[in-house]
């Protein structure tokens, strides 16, 4: 545009001004755009750190001291690491972290195995294959209070459809046993609920894992005339390895702090078969009120888990890398 | 990739330091291996039916391997 041009419609500079801005850096006079982005970030920042960070920090100060949350104005005294002496001497914790091992080793193996053969199935283009993927994705996105809700009506031992199912099978009477109320079932019935649900997501990483596969491997391995097994042993489960053993080190991590379906189904009980780590937190903090004691459990617990989550982000990468 | 005099005269790669060497010369990989290991040592510590003094250590042994974790890290690959 000519000078001639601009001075003889003067309002049309103005005009273009005032449709567009100045940058931002020159509008905040003497602030560089990074100083700008910090500002603009700052409070999400603040927020987080607020949420996240000051009850991390709260609970540990608090795992060292004897407060109660019921006498919050009682005189606050500093107990060292009695209560992590405490928790790490007491045959009850033990047994509730054995339970949460059981609970944790039962769900991870088979969940991955089931998992595993479910992908496997599922990756072989077959009629309808997309609707059945969908349905069996299903309990995986319903909200763990509906499915321990909903799984406690079928385990009623009377007219709860388990016992309809399973009782014939084993040439029994319905209401001769109860999956909640039983010694030896009630781990089980735990673990077959975590199963139902959290199966798909492992058939979800499974099924990633096997469709990263590159096709020309198995056209090699057939110019090789390597047979369907051997290709499986070969081929498919090495490299769809990294893979299950993300989905192993993460149902891992979420099943050792599982709370709400062993919450809504037995509370822990009966007596204390049970009762997994989360529950016994719960119970120190809300039921005896110990929240000094139930802190140093929780920091023992989140250590635990922040260690494991180290060695997930680890093995991410490496797939990652793959 | 770690090239030493032999390989840059034949041009050929040298391969990464091994474990030991990896360790000696605090490289990222086997520091982070170890690491790795002590958190699952502490872990299987704090679950296994077995002994209670093994649960009574397993604390001690996860911390450590976290903070090691944490420290190696930041060690050069």
């Amino acid at each position: 545009m000519t000078e001639a041009s601009t001075t003889s419609r003067p309002g049309l500079v103005e005009q273009v001004i005032r449709r567009h801005p100045d940058p931002v850096s020159v509008r905040f006079r003497g602030l560089s755009d990074r100083t700008i982005a910090w500002l603009f970030i700052s409070p999400t920042i603040v927020l987080l750190l607020a949420i996240n960070l000051f009850p991390l920090l709260w609970t540990v100060y608090l795992s060292f001291t004897n407060y109660r949350a019921n006498r919050p104005n009682a005189e606050l005294r500093g107990m060292g690491t009695t209560y992590y002496e405490q928790i790490l001497s007491d045959p009850d914790v033990w047994e509730s972290m054995q339970a949460t091992a059981h609970f944790v080793i039962a769900t991870i193996a088979i969940e991955t195995v089931l998992g595993f053969a479910i992908a496997y199935l599922i990756d072989r283009k077959f009629r309808g294959h997309a609707f059945w993927t969908t349905v069996i994705l299903i309990p995986m996105m319903l909200p763990p209070a509906v499915v321990g809700n909903f799984w406690k009506f079928l385990y009623q031992p009377q007219n709860g459809l388990f016992n309809a199912i399973v009782a014939p099978v084993l040439g029994v009477s319905p209401g001769s046993f109860q999956m909640l109320g039983d010694v030896q079932l009630a781990p089980w019935s735990i673990i077959i609920v975590d199963v139902w649900m959290w199966t798909p997501y492992v058939v979800l990483i499974c099924l990633a894992g096997l469709r990263s596969i590159p096709d020309y491997l198995y056209e090699a391995a057939e110019v090789d005339r390597a047979s369907p097994l051997r290709q499986f042993w070969s081929v498919t489960l090495p490299m769809a390895l990294p893979f299950i053993m993300l989905a192993v080190l993460f149902r891992g991590i979420e099943n050792f702090k599982m709370f709400d379906l062993v919450n809504l189904l037995t509370s822990g009980g009966p007596g204390s078969t049970t009762e997994v780590a989360s529950i016994t937190l719960k119970r120190a903090a809300f039921e005896s009120w110990r929240t000094g004691y139930a802190s140093a459990l929780a920091v023992i617990l989140f250590v635990t888990v922040f260690g494991l989550a180290n060695i997930y982000v680890k093995a991410l990468n490496r797939v990652k890398q793959r | 990739m770690i090239v030493d005099e032999h390989s840059r005269r034949t041009n050929i790669e040298a391969r990464p330091p091994g474990f030991v060497s990896g360790l000696l010369r605090l490289r990222r990989a086997p520091w982070e291996m170890v690491a790795t290991i002590l958190i699952g040592a502490g872990v299987v510590m704090l679950m296994q039916p077995l002994s209670i003094d093994l649960y009574g250590w397993s604390f001690a042994v996860i911390l450590g391997g976290t903070a090691m974790f944490l420290v190696v890290s930041h060690f050069p690959d």
